[in-house]
């Protein structure tokens, strides 16, 4: 690097990624645009129109909104917030930044959270004079959650306290106590008044009782706490094939450095084999460390893919398919215990659900709370199950493989961040017990192919009617059936649940488990429940093998179902007396791809069962 | 106190101390780029590489092929053209993709050509929505495309520095930056929903000084209009614009020769350059720590409103 000029020596430290986070109003992106323009990094363009902007929009002369600079989308310049984070780069004399200014309001949690994730700091920015708020306690919850090494408590707006000692000390001391509660493993704290650029490049003299560093001298030396280092971990992103017969294996390594000829174990397979090589960018190397993006070749055939782990074989990782588990959840629909979502972690996505809320945390209090569901912003510990076996660390040990997402399977969005606490249990100690006769022969020696028909659609479409006459024809013919009504169940399977969406989405699973119970003894199963979600239908559904399930929606418009209410409940839900029905106050949404469409409003039920009927011996063996 | 006077100078906390600690950035970035190239190699059905000649292309296309290799880039390159780049940048497209033997898609909005949208008679606004955002609309479509990867950087541009690394684009292309899918750790979710398609960008955590110092480091070639040379010029809307084909020569002033170079590339008539003596690498990286300016203000399309680069990334601008 000699041939850069004016490179004086300095003690130089690796670039520090930082986020600015604390309650909206406390001075966030007002500390970044004043820490930026004292230290003459706001280029002169963009300095210009900042001041064009303060006159337009009528400051009085020589007032600089210096939260401007960061807040880049014209709504928040607009609203004077900030809605999401704004990433900022910077080099002082002495380090690199990588800065994630972040909102403040409740509502953006998901992208204050986005923004601190990454953070080896985070700055918690505190209003002196307003003091701490819900949201310094969330967010200082979130860092917890979210393993960021170490917290700034940056005091701010001490002009509007006098600079008083006593204030910044009765404002710390709870705060530090919390987050050693949180096992936050450094926390510091420093008054400053970012507006008037106190004690931000240099000490101030208005802070004369303050001994330590000025916020900028304490960010150019911040240690950043290694990690702890364990045994070399590559999460599998793409196997590369290229002539002649080169299969590789392409990652990037965490957790500690590989070289030729290491034993390693692919997980979950548990399959051993060596390092034949070892590739970064276009050489083979003889070593790599963490942190390198690296194509490994094994020296056995072995069956690798995406999602997989390879680790060194003297400790890998642990594989299991239950998890305690702490999650921040992002969307706007509640968590619901019961429904199925993609599971990310590492590289590898796998079908999973929440089998449990152990509890949700009170933002405030930091009680334990019992819930059913989760809304958008809430903590809670609970229980996770992965469709199968996964290769984890706890998220405390071993971050890149104890953190996940939860992402909905129909919208793809992200609806939850979390980490593993620890394994339920060991899956390798649960087997499945291995039977000899298979779902299979148990339906051949009833000459049929079993079957779950699951009849979905508003409450009196006429789906108890049309499965009830479809089962007898079915009888008449030979075949052996099951008819499940969602009624019926209600009166003794599921007569501890509610018609809440838990409760629904709890109910659905029951049925669906026992439906999936009764297809493995042969059966051919027709379940009639209003089953309104799309999600728990699609839940159902993943339960049974390819074919076996097959989705009979019962159409009938709203206002026919409800004219024929033979039972008088839309009458009862519409004077208020049923809340939570299906049709009137509670959605149902209907089937996108269903295997059958009944025009129920149309057609009588003996007509409707027959098309089913006829859908069933399309192809069946007898 | 007036803010005004409290800030340094610029160039005096700017000088490079921390130069020490650049390689093992780049590492650093240069291993996460290549994590989201793969990512985005394996979790969509069709991506491609937005290729647009200028360094930062050069960059994400060394990156590429870095990720995959010793497989070949497993996705073609698109370029929208506009037909007004520099004839330069047409010779060095032309030569690198033939050189690499790299599948090279070029699209251009025909019927924006018949109507003979350009920058001159209808503005940088217009030519750019035209040629540009509807053009790259059109392309993706026409392809299906469900990923398109992107060189642009978060330290560019403010609401460039809102982006997600994964960045989900609604139907029709269209960015709703008060929407954004939150993405955590180096974890990226490439599900879309229904009418859904991804904007993936390796280098949003670059700066267009570690582009630089990347460039000098892997010894990348970049289009020769980056470095210092004596170009005919005339001043126009307050750029100094290099003169590049013979159309439209009657609109413009008196032609002089200048030593300039360019921070950022586009369409010639609409990308300022500057003037400045650096000729080679380390002294434009040296020119580039002393700069009091940002990178983009040579180019034209950016200043025709406030907020404006807001409003065309939610069109579907790169």
């Amino acid at each position: 690097m000699s041939a850069v000029p004016a490179s004086p020596p300095a003690p130089a430290l690796p670039p520090l990624r930082l986020a600015i986070i604390g309650s909206v109003d406390d001075g966030k992106s007002t500390l970044l645009g004043r820490l930026l323009a004292d230290c003459g990094l706001v280029p002169e363009d963009q300095w210009q129109a900042l001041l064009a902007e303060c006159r337009r929009r009528g400051l009085p002369e020589g007032e600089i909104e210096y939260a401007w600079l960061n807040d880049g989308l014209e709504a928040e310049r607009e609203q004077g917030i900030t809605i999401d984070v704004a990433w900022r780069y910077f080099r002082t004399a002495r380090r690199v930044f990588i800065v994630a200014d972040c909102p403040g309001h409740e509502q953006y949690t998901r992208n204050m959270a986005s923004g601190l994730s990454r953070a080896e700091l985070a700055v918690l920015l505190i209003d002196a004079s307003r003091g701490v708020t819900r949201q310094t306690l969330r967010h200082l919850r979130i860092a917890a959650l979210f393993g960021v090494p170490g917290v700034l408590l940056a005091v701010n707006k001490m002009d509007r306290v006098g600079f008083s000692r006593e204030r910044f000390e009765e404002l710390v001391a709870p705060l530090a106590a919390l987050a050693r509660e949180l096992r936050i493993p450094r926390l510091e704290a420093i008054p400053i008044a970012a507006r008037e650029g106190e004690n931000l490049l240099r000490p101030s003299a208005r802070l004369p009782w303050h001994g330590g560093p000025s916020l900028l001298a304490f960010l150019e030396s911040y240690r950043v706490p290694p990690p702890a280092r364990e045994a070399a971990r590559l999460a599998v992103s793409l196997v590369l094939r290229a002539e002649p017969e080169f299969r590789g294996y392409a990652g990037t390594l965490a957790g500690g450095g590989i070289a030729l000829g290491d034993e390693v174990v692919v997980l979950p397979s548990g399959q051993r084999s060596r390092v034949a090589e070892i590739r970064r960018g276009f050489a083979a190397v003889p070593r790599a460390g963490a942190g390198d993006a690296v194509v490994l070749r094994l020296a056995d055939e072995r069956d690798v893919g995406r999602g997989d782990v390879i680790a060194a074989a003297r400790a890998p990782l642990a594989v299991a398919d239950q998890f305690a588990a702490q999650l921040l959840w992002l969307d706007e629909e509640p968590l619901l215990p019961g429904r199925r979502y993609w599971l990310r972690l590492a590289t590898l996505e796998v079908g999973a659900q929440v089998t449990e809320i152990r509890h949700r945390i009170e933002i405030e209090s930091g009680q334990r709370l019992a819930a059913r569901r989760l809304e958008a912003g809430e903590i809670a510990h609970l229980h996770l199950a992965a469709d199968r076996p996964i290769p984890f660390a706890p998220f405390a040990e071993e971050r890149p493989f104890g953190a996940f997402l939860l992402v909905d399977r129909e919208r793809g969005a992200t609806v939850a961040a979390g980490a593993i606490e620890y394994a339920l249990r060991r899956a390798t100690n649960v087997h499945w017990q291995p039977v000899a006769l298979g779902a299979e022969a148990r339906a051949r020696i009833k000459g049929q192919r079993p079957r779950c028909l699951w009849f979905t659609g508003l409450p009196a479409a006429g789906k108890s009617t049309v499965a009830d006459l479809l089962e007898q024809r079915l009888h008449a013919l030979g075949y052996h059936t099951m008819l499940l009504d969602g009624d019926n169940l209600r009166h003794g399977l599921n007569r501890d649940l509610g018609f809440t969406p838990e409760d629904r989405v709890e109910n659905i699973r029951r049925v669906a488990e026992v439906a999936r119970l009764m297809c493995e003894a042969g059966l051919i199963v027709l379940v009639s429940l209003v089953s309104p979600y799309r999600a728990d239908r699609a839940m159902a559904r993943s339960l049974f093998r390819a074919g076996e399930f097959v989705e009979v929606f019962v159409d009938v418009p709203p206002e026919v179902a409800a004219a024929r209410d033979p039972k008088g409940l839309y009458a009862k839900a519409r004077a208020g007396l049923i809340p939570n029905f299906t049709g009137v106050n509670a959605p149902y949404e209907p089937p996108e791809a269903p295997e059958i469409r009944l025009p129920a409003a149309e057609e009588p039920p003996e007509r409707l069962a027959e098309r089913v009927l006829a859908y069933l011996l399309e192809g069946s063996p007898r | 106190m007036s803010a005004g006077d409290a800030r340094r100078e610029p160039g005096t906390a700017t000088i490079p101390a921390a130069m020490k600690a650049d390689d093992a950035h780049l590492d650093r970035l240069e291993a996460e780029a290549i994590h989201v190239f793969r990512e985005a190699a394996a979790q969509f059905r069709q991506p491609v590489l937005l290729y647009s000649i200028g360094k930062d292309s050069s960059v994400l296309l060394h990156l590429a092929r870095k990720a995959f290799h010793p497989a070949r880039i497993p996705f073609p390159l698109l370029h929208i053209d506009t037909g007004w780049k520099f004839r330069e940048m047409y010779a060095f497209r032309d030569r690198v993709a033939r050189e690499l033997g790299l599948r090279l898609i070029v699209h251009v909005n025909e019927e924006g050509r018949a109507r003979g949208i350009n920058p001159l008679d209808h503005g940088a606004a217009l030519h750019t929505e035209v040629m540009k955002t509807e053009a790259l609309r059109q392309a993706l479509a026409l392809h299906g495309f469900d990923a398109a990867i992107g060189g642009a950087r978060r330290d560019e541009e403010r609401s460039r520095a809102k982006e997600r690394v994964f960045s989900v684009r609604h139907a029709g292309q269209r960015w709703d930056p008060r929407r954004q899918r939150p993405e955590f750790w180096e974890l990226l979710n490439g599900r879309l929903g229904p009418g859904e398609t991804m904007r993936v960008f390796p280098l949003s955590d670059w700066t267009e000084l570690d582009v630089w110092l990347y460039v000098r480091r892997e010894g990348i070639e970049v289009v020769p209009l980056y470095f210092a040379k004596e170009r005919p010029v005339v001043e126009h809307q307050g750029a100094l614009i290099v003169l590049d084909d013979p159309r439209f020569a009657d609109r413009f002033g008196p032609v002089r020769l200048e030593r300039v170079r360019f921070r950022s590339l586009g369409c010639w008539p609409l990308s300022g350059a500057i003037r400045s003596d650096a000729d080679t690498l380390d002294a434009l990286i040296a020119e580039q720590f002393a700069s009091r300016h940002s990178e983009r203000q040579g180019r034209l399309i950016d200043h025709d409103e406030a907020a404006s680069m807001e409003r065309k990334k939610r069109e579907g601008y790169f």
